[in-house]
Parts: C-alpha cells; structure tokens; sequence
C-alpha cells in the first residue's frame, strides 16, 4: 500500500464520497479544473464533472449560502473556502442559517453541509493565510468544529463529516498538507466526530492538542521522554461539541496538563477546555494548568511566523513546569 | 496573435459577444476607426395592468378574465390585510412579541403566491405573510411565530414543506435560493426558487452575488424587490443612486424589470412570465414590486419620526385592494353587500386561527436542545438535564 500526504487523504475522502453517494457535490474558487489552490480536488472534475464539482465565482458569501440552500434540498455539499483568511464573510451564512436551520424549523429542514478550509500558518504564505481562528467557529451552537492532524484521520474524519446530518466546518492544517505520509486504505470507513484520539499514552502530564501543533507536541512528548518524563497526546480533533470524557480521564491519571494550541491564547478553544477541566477535575490535578499558544499579538507574516507558533521547546519547558509544581 | 479587424464584429459592424475587449484591443490600432463606441445598452419597463382608479389600461391576461379567479385574489388580499391588523392589535395586547405589519403590499405577496406552482419553493424575507399564507402556512404558525415558538416555523402544508422559513437578516437568504435553484437544475426539475427581499436588501453585497451566482448558471431563480420605498427609516432614494433596482440585475447578465406592485394583476402576469421562462431553462429573473409600506417597519417602530404625513396620503390613494375593488365593482358587479360577506368569512377564519393560537401549549424548556443537531452529542446532554432538573 503506497502512503499519501494529508492533503491527498482529504482528496480521497472526496472522492469516496462523491463515487458512493450521488448526493455529494463540490464547490469552491478553483476546486474544478484547477482542482484547488492546495491540489485537495485534483483530478475530481475530470472524474465526476463539473455539475458536481462545481468552480463558483469568487464570492465567499454566495459558496457558503448556495451551500445552505443544497443542503436544504437533500444535497451534500462540500464547499471549499480557499484560504482562512477569507472565510469570515461566510460566518454570517453559518451563524445566521447553517447553524439553526434545524432548529428554527424543529427539524423540517436540515443543513448537511462540510465546509472545509485551510487553517493555520508555518507556510511562509501572505498576509491573511495563516491565521488559527478555530475558536470563532466552536461558539456557534449547532455547528461541528473538526481539525485532523494526521492522513489516516483526516480521511476518516472527513467521511464522517460529509455524512453527518448536520453542518460542520473541517479546517485543515496546511503545515501538515505535505509533512508527512502514511497509508490510508481507502475502505470508506468513518471516524467518531465526538472522540479525542490519544496519540500517545504517558503517565506523568497530559499534553492536550490539535491540529497542526499535534507534530510540536508529539516532538516534545519525545524530549520529555528522554529526560524520562511520560507524557500523554490528546489531539483533540473534534473541538465542536468537545469530548471532556477522554481528556478528564487522562488528566485524572496524570494529574497535569499543558494545554497546546496554534490560535491566539485570549478566549481560545484552550481557555474552554481548561475551565472545564478546572470545573470537574480540579481536586485531580496536582499543579496549575499551562497553555502553550499563539501570542495574543497580530499573526506575523511570514518572516517572525516562526516565533509566533508554539514550538516542542515552549511545550515542553510548560510541562517540566507542572511537574516541578508537584 | 494577430486577427483580423473585423474579426469578432458582425455584418453591421457592432461587437459580438465574446470578442468585445479583443475587438477594441483592434480598435485602438485601426486608424480612421472611433475611439470608443457603445458595447452594451439596457432598458428597464415597468408593466402595470389596472390603473390606480380600478381602469384596466392593456389587454388583461386569461386569469383575469375569470371571475372567480378575481374575486378569491380579492378576498385572499382582503383576508392578508384582516389577519394583519389582527397581529398588530394581538402585538398592542401582549400576545405577540415585535411584528412587521405588511400594510399597503397585499397585491405584490398574492400576485407572487398565485403565480407560484406548488412545487417552487419560496424564500421569504420577514414581511412576507401573505405570500406564506397562499403557500398553505397558517395563519396560527404564523402568530406563533412571531410570539416566539419556533414551532411557527415547521409548516404542516405540504406545498410549504421545503420552503424556508422567514430570513430576519437582510437578504442573507438570496444566496441559499442559489443552491435551491441549483439543487433544481441538477436534479432536472421543472421547479423555480422564489426569493423574496425588500429595497434595502439590494444594498448588500449577498444580494449582488446571489444574482451573479444565478447568471453563471442560469438556475431557475427568480428574484422578487418588494421596494416599499422604506428600509426602516431610509428612504428609497438614500438608499441607491439607481435610477431602479431592476436595473441591478443586468449587471449580473439577468433581466430585470419593474412591475407595480399595488397591481395584483400585474405581478401575477410578470411573476407567471418570469416562472415560466425560468422553469423552461431561460434563467433567472429579477422582478422589482413597486410598492408602499404603509404601516411603520414594525410595532417597534414609529414612521411618524421620519415620513412626511403628506407622503404617506399619496401612498394610500394607491391603495392595492382598492384599486382591484373598483375594477370588480366596474366589471363584475362586486356590491357592498358581497365586500361585508367577503369581510366576515375572512374574520371568522382569523377568529379561529387566533383562538388555535392561543390554545397551544408551550413547549417545555428543554425543547431548546432537541433540534440542535440530529442526535445531541454527549457533550450537551449535562446541559440539558441540568436545566430539566431546574
């Protein structure tokens, strides 16, 4: 079995879904014959045409409100909001419709829609192509937050989103685009969109993360080790709705917990998990919680983005920190 | 690489599409040839069928020679107008929370209902109740709506069970009739998607790209400007230095046209053109109602503040059932008499609509959680019991 990068995970994602369900349709700025600005459609136009993978004039507005109307009619689209930076004109569409369609109708209509968009910097790219702006999007009730950090699971977690009935927003960590390869047999098979995956399990603190800070944290997971610390990795990957069963349990057993997130630290998916750890795993912990995030600062361009991102070395001096502290 | 001069004109010398900017490129290198010349023209009518006075002012279309068909328009504008000033006192009372009174549009929201097929869907702005009503939605869902039950959103008529329910936001919901009309036109179906916003919603960039959208694919869309001359406090003419809102849609490559929206007639015939051609593959269609809203935005609202009493008197001499009242008197023999009978049929189905609304139950608190997702995830069912046990 070859290994594909991440980004040719999502790509055959889609076209699972676009092969096994008639229902699916792409839409986006250059997702058709260009097959998308990252290459996440190459190939799919030609494959299933372009009534189905569908090049929508550049109107971010109008790519995530047609989305509502087809999903609405019993479509699956799958739209492409080219970069971050770019997506805010469709928050309007998602918190006004998307996200309560369902609910203002008392479930008459639905919203079954995936809108999927690169996340995140660490790519040396332009002004507004990099930021981590996750946190906008997991406050608005009625929608799925979900950020894979690896192949296999951007694959199984994209299928999973395609096929919830209810909206979701997939943002892809275009650091972790190329970075890496792995098999990812193309079974169709789903992943839970409520389940923190442990990436990796470790007595001594609990390193809680996603997204493309999963590579960080996992590097400083192996640094702890060789000073013979045991961390434990919890790549969140589900932001919305959150699953605090998982990350209690680890940090039960640990006792400590550093908190690692690309975005902005003030009022942060981080800030979230930390409160509710502090609400019902209080008397479990045995040091202060640390976070580790991006600077409450403009994300630099390209030449201090470096500084910005969370690096192993931040992660791991924050855990030795919860260690020392008991 | 080079072309010919006259390459991408036609006999007459005029520009053909798809050759206009290489052919002015030509243009500049001719010598002898003018530096500039007109590339693209538009004209905007505006159709009106019945004059103010009740006098019809063109040929009228097969509907209208009908009698029957006449007199239930009437009576169904006549019930939108009752069942409104209902809600306005139910409002005053404390039965219902804020509501937008749609007063002086009857003809613009029954033209747009009766030229509906069954099958279109209808994406409606706030303002839109007696379009809804001629959808089959109750007049009970709709009070109910505006008390605050999202319960007056899940429509029981089956000819409305795909049509959206009411967008508060302004013209946010022109792009999703977009993806209704696309959904339509990859599933080959002979159906058309009917947005409805007002004058003030022609200001927003959703509208504009919704209407570019529709003309890239030519999707059966048609989109209705209900221009009550009024958004809030703006007046019409601060809200756009067009000469129409029309004319908005050539720029998207669509026609636009204006019809008088006080003309029940007229925006039928427009409104069944417009359909017809959209649901035979001719694309989308935008329609602006000319209108008037007489009443304040809503019962939170106080015209008195910004609108010149004068104005208003001109407005209501335009009076929409007044004008069909009068043609049916002239032509059809519609007395007194039949208008009183008319009125009384229509109040005692308001009467029992009103009573149904007022006998429904509450939904119990915890019903906020029910239709959040499919199935409420894990993570929200400790919330949800928290506020049962409260």
């Amino acid at each position: 079995m070859s290994e594909i990068t991440l980004v040719e995970a999502i790509t055959q994602a889609l076209a699972h879904e676009l092969a096994a369900d008639e229902r699916v349709l792409l839409l986006g700025e250059d997702v058709g014959v260009n097959g998308g600005v990252f290459r996440a459609t190459a190939g799919l136009q030609q494959r299933f045409g372009p009534k189905r993978v569908v090049d929508t004039p550049l109107a971010e507005t109008l790519i995530a409100g047609m989305s509502i109307g087809l999903a609405a009619q019993g479509l699956r689209p799958v739209a492409e909001i080219q970069f971050m930076g770019f997506i805010y004109p469709a928050i309007d569409q998602l918190l006004n419709h998307a996200a309560r369609l369902r609910n203002r109708t008392r479930g008459r209509m639905t919203c079954p829609l995936v809108l999927r968009s690169p996340s995140g910097g660490g790519i040396h790219a332009p002004e507004h192509h990099s930021e981590s702006t996750e946190s906008l999007f997991a406050h608005i009730p009625g929608l799925r937050v979900v950020v894979p950090s690896s192949p296999a699971r951007a694959y199984g977690l994209l299928l999973a989103a395609i096929r919830n009935p209810d909206p979701v927003v997939f943002l892809e960590p275009t650091r972790l685009y190329r970075l890496a390869k792995e098999a990812v047999p193309d079974t169709g098979e789903a992943l839970p969109l409520d389940v923190c995956f442990v990436l990796r399990e470790g007595k001594d603190v609990t390193l809680v993360t996603w997204g493309a800070t999963t590579r960080e944290t996992l590097a400083a997971a192996d640094a702890l080790a060789d000073e013979g610390i045991d961390a434990e990795v919890v790549d969140v990957a589900t932001l919305a709705p959150l699953d605090m069963t998982t990350i209690l349990e680890s940090v039960g057993k640990t006792g400590r917990c550093v908190i690692a997130h690309e975005a902005a630290r003030n009022v942060g998916v981080g800030a979230e998990i930390a409160a509710r750890i502090a609400d019902r795993g209080l008397l479990t912990l045995l040091a202060p919680i640390k976070r580790v995030t991006g600077y409450d600062t403009i994300m630099p361009l390209a030449k201090l983005e470096q500084a910005y991102l969370p690096t192993p070395e931040r992660i791991a001096a924050a855990a030795r920190e919860t260690l020392e502290a008991a | 690489m080079r072309r010919p001069a006259d390459a991408g004109r036609d006999a007459r010398g005029r520009a053909t599409q798809g050759a206009v900017a290489e052919t002015n490129t030509e243009l500049r290198l001719a010598g002898g040839a003018p530096p500039a010349e007109t590339v693209a023209q538009f004209d905007v009518r505006c159709t009106r069928l019945l004059d103010s006075d009740g006098t019809a002012r063109a040929a009228l279309p097969d509907f209208a020679r009908d009698a029957d068909q006449l007199t239930s328009m009437y009576e169904e504008m006549l019930a939108l107008r009752l069942f409104d000033a209902k809600a306005v006192a139910l409002q005053r009372t404390g039965r219902l929370g804020t509501y937008p009174s749609c007063l002086g549009q009857e003809a613009t929201a029954v033209g747009i209902g009766r030229a509906m097929a069954r099958a279109d869907v209808l994406l409606p702005t706030y303002r839109e109740t007696g379009t809804m009503l001629a959808r089959g939605v109750g007049m009970a869902e709709i009070l109910l709506y505006w008390a605050g039950d999202e319960r007056g959103s899940n429509y029981a008529s089956a000819a409305a069970k795909e049509d959206f329910p009411i967008c508060v936001p302004i013209a946010t919901h022109a792009p999703h009739a977009v993806g209704v009309a696309y959904a339509f036109k990859l599933r080959r179906e002979p159906r058309v998607a009917v947005c409805v916003l007002g004058d003030g919603g022609t200001s927003k960039g959703d509208f504009y790209e919704a209407l570019n959208g529709a003309g890239v694919w030519q999707l059966p869309v048609v989109f209705v400007v209900t221009n009550n001359q009024w958004a809030i406090s703006v007046p019409r003419s601060a809200q756009t230095h067009a000469r129409t809102l029309a004319q908005k849609a050539i720029a998207a490559g669509i026609p636009g046209e204006q019809v008088d929206g006080n003309d029940v007639l007229a925006v039928r015939a427009v409104m069944e053109r417009a359909l017809h051609r959209a649901r035979d593959g001719g694309g989308p269609h935008v329609i602006e109602a000319l209108t008037y809203r007489l009443g304040d935005h809503t019962t939170a609202d106080d015209a008195t503040r910004y609108r010149d009493a004068a104005d208003l008197e001109r407005a209501r001499r335009l009076d929409p059932l007044a004008r069909l009242e009068q043609y049916l008197v002239r032509e059809h023999g519609w007395s007194d008499e039949r208008d009183a009978a008319a009125r009384d049929a229509c109040s005692a189905r308001i009467d029992k609509a009103v009573a149904a609304f007022l006998a429904f139950p509450a939904q119990p608190p915890t019903a906020m959680f029910d239709h959040l997702f499919e199935e409420l995830p894990a993570a929200l069912t400790e919330q949800r019991d928290s506020l049962k046990h409260e």
